[in-house]
């Protein structure tokens, strides 16, 4: 190979890497920028000459109303829709291939930033699963069985709060955007008395929770949910019977139930055509069954019926929570098996954080194989037998799912997660095409897509 | 015209201050040049490429422009007519009411048409 | 009616300019403070509470921060329409208030001069003419940007503002009926016995409708409605050519609340209680009830602004259009018939109201029949769902087989015998499913039997 045949190819790769098709470059007074796009819309769609009413425009990723960074391709005949499609992958975050070489424990650090208004729905779904696949689900004591459903019931209205909050943005009623973060906020500080964290808080491990709740704590939650009560009103005041909301989201992104089968819909879009699905009733887990509740459905199969099931779902989570306190009884909190319930002995210091003293002393000074025992659970991890288990559970959203696989060893095969949020905004299209732009914002709104659950 | 005078006042004041500050952000402003910054705003998306000035406009702004001029002369008309009622005889008022129906009939027919149905 | 006569000196008419130029850019930032606080009290929070007492200054700041921003142009921009949107814009904003009334005659050094800058026969026209012209820098600025999102919202302005103009003009005529004339001062004078809100009520609310619709804000924020066209037709500017578009929106907001104190609050003269003080009436004291009466519209923008959702762009055309015009139109027509049986036919005003009372009777008893009726309907709508949901349950109806509903009994027939049913008859199932289907649902598919016999 001659000299000057190396120089052709390093022309062509120079001039290869100025026409990447993918990543545009040129250069700034603050240096070279790549611009990466996900195509070229010239040959994507290239400006017809016979049909210049039509406009073709990109809602998102950048965009007030797109619930983080959902990118909507709307084709606008002046206020009208024809065509909605929709683009996802702007949070993409490895989450899933990550937990692939974590141990299983670890996992729940990734799960819980998922669907990062939902976590404790996140990590409970993937514990479930991690504890069938263990074959230790009846040995989940009943107080972790208990805190967790109360936590994801708070959960639930904290989310369903946002989905309120953002959707009255979008539609214009900023006073219901406050009242709803104002309200999560409540909830949020609750989340950080208990677990130390607001939002992101691996609470729920694989064998029960992280931590136990305190009589404090549970004094300070049953405080809180009459002032809960209250306000929950006062929003639901402000939208469940105003004219223009009304106007705004009744008959808007209509989807029935025969679609809503078609696309695997599930959550309070389905329970708006009237069918009275909830995976808590239909297939209880952490002993749903014991709890006295009522699934919420509306005939409308519209935004408006599905805003008022969010609103009647947050009473019952109310409900639920206060029946959960009441059955909290004194127990163990993580599961009997010292190998599964890590770091093994955790307690709190006397100065609020860390390893107790004792447990310190005894792996440190005392039992050389205390110090093994403790040294490889947290390193390596327990190990799972091997299988693959499909644990559902019933997110705001509607049905999570997570499908774990195990080979035996001490990290997940696979973990797949069905977020409801990723098959919910499969009806976007059929919710969307033919109505106004307005009401595009609407359907979404009431679809309350989360983008770090679709994208994971 | 001495009335007229002091908007002329006014309005200059008012267009020197807007061409002072519209012109002001080219020397009071940083300049750092950014080629994604300059393109035109589409959500972060590289903008569809669009004929100049958006194309052709949907013609129902086109049908709201020319029922706007319509009811708009018939404003001009009522104006004078209501300014001097109670200078003017019985007839003007009945005049006038049949100026008003023979408006109407066309926008009861445009709205039985649906023509002012936005969809 | 008392009309001024306008020959002031050169320098108190330099010195009006001023006073009313300043007067607008402190009242604007006032304006944008008063509404956040306001807000914020409405929302729990607390508001811009730093710069300055209360927070007063922040929106100055904004407005000095605002100058040093880079200026950022799309390069799809018709540069000199692109420059010229927000001068015009601005510019109008600021020549609108040239008309307005504050008070009566005052003294300035020594000259005796109205709180007007200037007044002429034809006033309120002037303003209505100023704020067509208006509407060309949002036009402009949202065609010259190149670029989708300000176009829609700068023909939604557009189509929104000259509809709302319409509305707004009618509910005038009345009120020339009554004073007689277009001079802004002269309808004040007019007003001295009783205001217009009073006696035109219905032309106040609809003029009080419109205002909001013309000046775009909340509930009919449509050109700038954030959550669709995310800033509308101002989406590309930037720095001190944003904040021109926001002072004009915001002069806007004091301009349409001042024609509206001057033509239907009685402008600067006092309210009742303060109106038996004789000096309420005179000397500078007036500006003060101008002042406040402008404020409470004000107010009433942010109230709306605090509590309601955005109406959709087809249902606030339709409400200007079907509602707000209509409605104008019928009570300018009763205003005048009035006028006209007082003037000719010697009526006594209280047989007028008589009158008014019957036709308010015709009125309640016309719209309790029309609700009643509606209410039939509505019932007959109930029934007919009531009736579709007794049918038998068929799972395929809407194209893809679903669970029974609550209510809905599943009966299972075997694959043949339904084979066998659903070839004989196919054409009337397929007939048989479409008016169960409301009319204003999107029906998804028709029932296909040949799918329902794979499935």
């Amino acid at each position: 190979m001659s000299t000057d045949n190396m120089s052709a190819e390093d022309v062509a790769y120079e001039s290869a890497i100025d026409d990447d098709a993918y990543a545009d470059s040129y250069d700034t007074s603050e240096g070279r920028v790549f611009t990466l796009s996900g195509g070229d819309w010239d040959t994507v769609t290239p400006p017809s000459e016979g049909e210049k009413e039509r406009i073709v425009v990109n809602m998102g990723p950048q965009h007030p109303s797109t619930h983080g960074v959902l990118r909507l391709i709307l084709e606008l005949e002046g206020e009208t829709v024809t065509e909605t499609r929709c683009g996802i992958g702007y949070l993409h975050t490895g989450i899933e291939k990550n937990m692939e070489y974590r141990t299983w424990t670890q996992g729940v650090t990734f799960v819980t930033r998922m669907d990062y208004l939902s976590p404790f729905f996140n990590e409970t779904a993937y514990c479930l699963g991690v504890e069938k696949l263990l074959g230790v689900t009846d040995e989940i004591t009943d107080r972790a069985s208990t805190i967790r459903v109360m936590m994801m019931e708070l959960n639930r209205i904290s989310s369903h709060l946002v989905a309120l909050a953002t959707g009255g943005m979008e539609l214009g009623a900023l006073t219901a955007m406050i009242f709803g973060f104002r309200e999560r906020e409540l909830i949020l500080d609750i989340f950080e008395m208990v677990t130390g964290l607001r939002m992101n808080s691996a609470y729920v491990r694989p064998g029960g929770v992280a931590q136990d709740i305190t009589d404090d704590q549970v004094a300070r939650i049953r405080e809180t949910l009459p002032l809960l009560k209250k306000r929950l009103k006062d929003t639901s005041d402000l939208l469940v019977d105003n004219a223009i909301w009304m106007g705004r989201t009744v008959g808007i992104g209509y989807l029935d139930l025969s679609s809503c089968m078609a696309l695997g819909i599930t959550g309070p879009i389905l329970r708006s055509t009237g069918l009275p699905h909830d995976l808590r009733k239909s297939q209880p887990y952490c002993g749903y069954e014991n709890y006295e509740f009522e699934v919420q459905t509306t005939d409308t199969c519209d935004v408006y019926g599905r805003f008022l099931i969010r609103v009647g779902e947050m009473h019952e989570s109310i409900k639920i929570v206060e029946q959960a306190l009441d059955r909290l009884r004194p127990g163990p909190v993580m599961i009997e098996d010292k190998k599964i319930g890590w770091p093994a002995r955790l307690s709190i210091g006397s100065d609020g954080q860390g390893n107790s003293p004792e447990h310190v002393k005894e792996i440190m000074s005392e039992s050389m194989e205390a110090l093994i025992h403790h040294f490889k659970l947290v390193t390596e991890g327990f190990r799972v037998p091997p299988g693959q288990v499909y644990s559902a559970i019933e997110s705001p959203r509607g049905e999570l799912g997570a499908h774990v696989v195990s080979t035996g060893g001490t990290r997940p095969y696979r973990v797949h997660f069905r977020d409801a949020s990723f098959n919910n905004l499969q009806s976007t299209a059929a919710m969307c095409d033919g109505s106004m732009v307005s009401d595009v914002i609407a359907a979404v709104a009431s679809i309350d897509p989360v983008m770090g659950g679709v994208d994971r | 015209m001495d009335a007229y005078a002091p908007i002329l006042v006014l309005g200059l004041l008012a267009a020197g201050f807007a061409v002072f500050s519209v012109t002001l952000t080219t020397f009071t402003g940083p300049k750092r040049y950014n080629r994604a910054k300059v393109d035109a705003y589409e959500c972060g998306i590289e903008p569809t490429p669009q004929p100049m000035g958006g194309g052709r406009f949907p013609v129902k702004y086109y049908l709201t422009a020319m029922m706007f001029i319509i009811f708009d002369i018939e404003i001009v008309f009522l104006y004078p007519w209501a300014v001097a009622f109670d200078q003017l005889p019985l007839f003007v008022f009945l005049a006038m009411m049949l100026f008003l129906f023979n408006l109407t009939v066309p926008y009861v027919y445009e709205w039985r048409r649906g023509g002012l149905d936005w969809d | 009616m008392s009309e001024y006569t306008f020959n002031d000196p050169w320098w108190l008419i330099i010195l009006k300019v001023l006073a009313i130029f300043v007067g607008l850019v402190l009242m604007t930032l006032f304006t944008i403070w008063w509404e956040r606080r306001v807000v914020s009290r409405m929302q729990n929070r607390i508001g811009p509470n730093r710069v300055g007492p209360f927070g007063l200054l922040q929106s100055l700041m904004d407005g000095f921060k605002l100058g040093l921003k880079e200026e950022i142009i799309p390069k799809t921009a018709h540069l000199a329409v692109y420059w010229i949107a927000p001068v015009i814009s601005a510019t109008m904003a600021f020549l609108a208030f040239a008309v307005i009334p504050f008070g009566p005659m005052v003294s300035i050094f020594g000259v005796e001069t109205p709180l007007q800058l200037t007044d002429f026969p034809v006033s309120v026209l002037y303003v209505l003419a100023i704020a067509s012209i208006g509407v060309y820098g949002i036009v402009l600025a949202g065609w010259s940007s190149g670029s989708t999102y300000p176009l829609l919202g700068g023909l939604r302005s557009s189509a929104q503002m000259i509809s709302y103009e319409l509305a707004m003009s009618m509910s005038f005529v009345a009120v020339f009926l009554y004073a007689g004339t277009m001079s802004t001062s002269g309808i004040v004078a007019a007003q001295e016995p009783i205001w217009y809100a009073v006696i035109l009520l219905p032309s106040l609310l609809i003029y009080a409708t419109a205002m909001v619709g013309e000046t775009n804000r909340a509930p009919f924020d449509l050109p700038e409605a954030e959550g669709e066209l995310v800033g509308g037709f101002h989406t590309e500017y930037s720095s001190l050519k944003f904040a021109l578009f926001f002072l004009a929106e915001y002069i806007n907001m004091v301009t349409v609340s001042a024609l509206a104190t001057t033509l239907f609050l009685g402008g600067w003269i006092a309210p009742w209680p303060l109106s038996l003080w004789d000096g309420a009436n005179v000397g500078w004291w007036p500006l003060l009830w101008w002042f406040v009466k402008v404020q409470l519209f004000i107010f009433a923008f942010i109230w709306l602004r605090g509590t309601l959702p955005r109406l959709r762009y087809d249902q606030f055309m339709r409400f200007g259009w079907k509602v707000l015009i209509p409605a104008s139109l019928l009570w300018i027509v009763i205003v005048a018939a009035a006028r006209v049986v007082r003037n000719e036919f010697s009526v006594t005003t209280q047989e007028l109201l008589l009158l008014g009372g019957g036709l308010l009777v015709v009125i309640i008893v016309g719209s309790w029949v029309l609700q009643v009726r509606s209410e039939r309907r509505e019932r007959a709508q109930v029934e007919a769902a009531k009736a579709e949901m007794d049918k038998p349950f068929d799972p395929y109806a809407g194209g893809y087989p679903v669970p029974p509903l609550p209510g809905q009994e599943f009966t299972y027939t075997s694959r043949r015998a339904k084979a066998a049913v659903v070839e004989g008859t196919a054409t009337r199932t397929a007939t048989a499913v479409l008016p169960g289907e409301s009319a204003d649902a999107p029906v998804p598919s028709t029932s296909d039997p040949e799918e329902g016999t794979h499935a």
